[in-house]
């Protein structure tokens, strides 16, 4: 079983969940999350050697057609869009732009 | 509205034009004008875009005179999207959104003739047992306004209860529906993973979610349910199975149907009064002919670290999509990455942060095995446990929470000690099996407070879970209780 969570370790989760976390949060992440893992940790009593993990309930697949079938037009799909140009030109026409900060310098 | 207007009896008063649905709209909105000043049951009241509606049924009654919900007030979890009407997940981060387009079950329940009056709190993006996680204030228990109404659809289940509405929506990923319905005393029920649509559910646990009706009886419910279940080319997990005719299902005749009860589950940790409320409904079943067996659910006491496991993993990948792009709130300051963090730090709150955390963690490159997949393991067991028994019995009972509502505000600094008191109902969503939470009395010891009685069935067995419901309704008088706050 893996040791307790460290405060590199959240620091580390945060970062990969997009999670500015103020230093207070991390602390209490630390204990909170680390007492729930131990919870869990009794998980490992059970055998489970030979027993397929369930992802799913319905056992079925979700394949279907390939088929176009109508969507959302422009102004609807940009119509919460915080920030967003709607394109100009004839041969973008219906189309547009989530505008979001510079990536690179 | 008197609180004891049932989806049935509302029903028929418009279909036989004993009533308009004008005049049913316009008492419903006074009564939620009255009421949820205290409640908290509401994010947004849609009272114009209500009465327009109500209006158009009354012009077009002809159409209407065969619908199943004709005039029916309708309560929508805060989750569902509803086409130019905000729909925010009691959350920060979607404060403002605005669907540009209807859930499935929206749709479907408008077709049928029900009048939507707005959409009710909940624990942020479904997240919780109390209502207390939501951005906006938690919601009062209608039978003691300083408790909580249980969550995450807890104010689907006071609309109900404190007679704002006869039908809610709620939405069920380890017991939302069911737990609020009986911290309330209101039926709610669980429907089959697959049974009702979830496209415009705003996802949480998608292997684990799913809608369904909460109301006073179980001919409302079986008649709601009979609106929005079946299958739905927008949600891939949507089951083609036939939906069954619930309502013919309710003969009152439960002889020989047999109920199964795990009792080495209920020996410890149960609050007393409800153990002898629970015990008390089994032998009402009994005197009617039912036969009430034991069963061994021997890896039942894995649900919630399994639960907990599984359903913040999936947690974490459905909220990934909040990053201030698409829509919802944006902290525009900074480059790229820092948009994405400073949004979502700002945006979600503390119990929707913690369960992203776990579920990043336990997804993680070495820790996958170890959490992730040895939950998904322990879940097939729970499964077969399940299985097994529906091999000897057709239901399974348990009470619906192991506590009473408790005060607002009394377990906020505990988050474990909050997810241990789903013990009874995140099995039935693991297995993806439906469930139904009945009133079955109150508890006298911290106040009158209302006690659910769980019965679990077979994939696809609503009806047996409803029959039961009903013919439990014919001998008690639990269902028709209403707080005291209702007859204001």
């Amino acid at each position: 079983m893996p040791e307790p969570l460290s405060r590199a370790q959240v620091e580390a989760v945060a970062a990969l969940a997009h999670l500015e976390l103020d230093p207070a949060e991390v602390e209490l992440f630390v204990r909170q999350l680390g007492d729930i893992l131990a919870h869990a940790g009794e998980l490992q009593q059970v055998d489970t050697s030979s027993v397929p993990p369930t992802f799913g309930v319905t056992g079925r697949s979700a394949d279907r057609p390939d088929e176009v079938v109508p969507s959302l037009g422009a102004d609807d799909v940009f119509g919460n869009a915080p920030d967003s140009q709607r394109a100009t030109s004839a041969a973008q026409a219906g189309g547009g732009f989530f505008r979001v900060p510079r990536v690179i310098g | 509205m008197s609180q004891l207007d049932t989806l049935t009896s509302i029903r028929d008063a418009v279909r036989s034009g004993e009533r308009s649905a004008t005049d049913v709209c316009q008492a419903a909105l006074a009564r939620i004008a009255s009421l949820d000043p205290l409640l908290h049951a509401f994010n947004t009241v849609t009272g114009e875009r209500a009465l327009e509606r109500a209006a158009e049924i009354d012009r077009h009654r002809d159409r209407f005179r065969g619908a199943s919900l004709a005039g029916v007030p309708v309560a929508l979890k805060d989750n569902l999207c509803t086409r130019g009407v905000a729909t925010t997940a009691s959350s920060r981060i979607l404060e403002h959104f605005v669907p540009p387009y209807d859930a499935t079950t929206v749709t479907r329940l408008r077709d049928a003739g029900a009048v939507i009056v707005g959409k009710t709190n909940c624990d942020e993006f479904a997240m919780g047992s109390s209502t207390e996680n939501s951005a906006f204030g938690p919601s009062h228990n209608p039978w003691a306004l300083d408790r909580i109404p249980g969550g995450s659809s807890g104010g689907s289940a006071v609309a109900v209860a404190a007679g704002l509405t006869p039908l809610a929506l709620g939405s069920d990923t380890g017991g939302s529906i069911r737990q609020p319905a009986s911290m309330c005393g209101v039926l709610g029920l669980k429907t089959t993973y697959g049974r009702v649509s979830r496209y415009g559910l705003l996802a949480f646990g998608s292997s684990l979610d799913q809608i369904g009706p909460m109301t006073h009886r179980a001919r409302d419910a079986a008649i709601a349910l009979g609106v929005i279940a079946g299958s739905d080319p927008a949600d891939s997990t949507s089951a083609s199975e036939p939906v069954a005719d619930y309502e013919a299902a309710l003969s009152g005749d439960v002889r020989g149907t047999r109920i199964g009860v795990p009792s080495r589950l209920l020996e410890t940790g149960v609050d007393p009064e409800i153990v002898s409320a629970f015990r008390t409904a089994l032998e009402v079943f009994a005197s009617r002919g039912a036969t009430v067996v034991d069963v061994d659910l021997p890896h039942a006491k894995y649900a919630i670290p399994v639960y907990y496991l599984v359903a913040t993993a999936e947690a974490s990948s459905n909220l990934a999509r909040y990053d201030g792009v698409r829509y919802g709130f944006r902290d525009a300051q900074g480059e790229l990455g820092a948009m994405y963090s400073r949004t979502r730090e700002q945006g979600f709150g503390a119990e929707v942060k913690r369960r992203i955390m776990l579920g990043t963690y336990v997804l993680s490159h070495g820790y996958y095995d170890a959490y992730y997949l040895k939950a998904q393991q322990v879940r097939t067991l729970i499964l077969r446990d399940y299985d097994r028994a529906f091999e000897h019995v057709d239901v399974v009972a348990m009470p619906t929470s192991p506590t009473p509502p408790f005060k607002l505000g009394e377990r906020t600094s505990d988050p474990m000690q909050m997810y241990l008191a789903d013990v009874f109902t995140v099995s039935a969503n693991l297995a993806g099996l439906p469930a139904v939470s009945i009133p079955c009395g109150f508890t006298a010891a911290s106040g009158r407070l209302p006690v659910g009685l769980q019965l679990t069935g077979r994939r696809f067995d609503e009806a047996t879970l409803l029959r039961l419901a009903d013919a439990y309704e014919r001998d008690t008088e639990w269902w028709m209780q209403t707080p005291p706050i209702a007859s204001r």
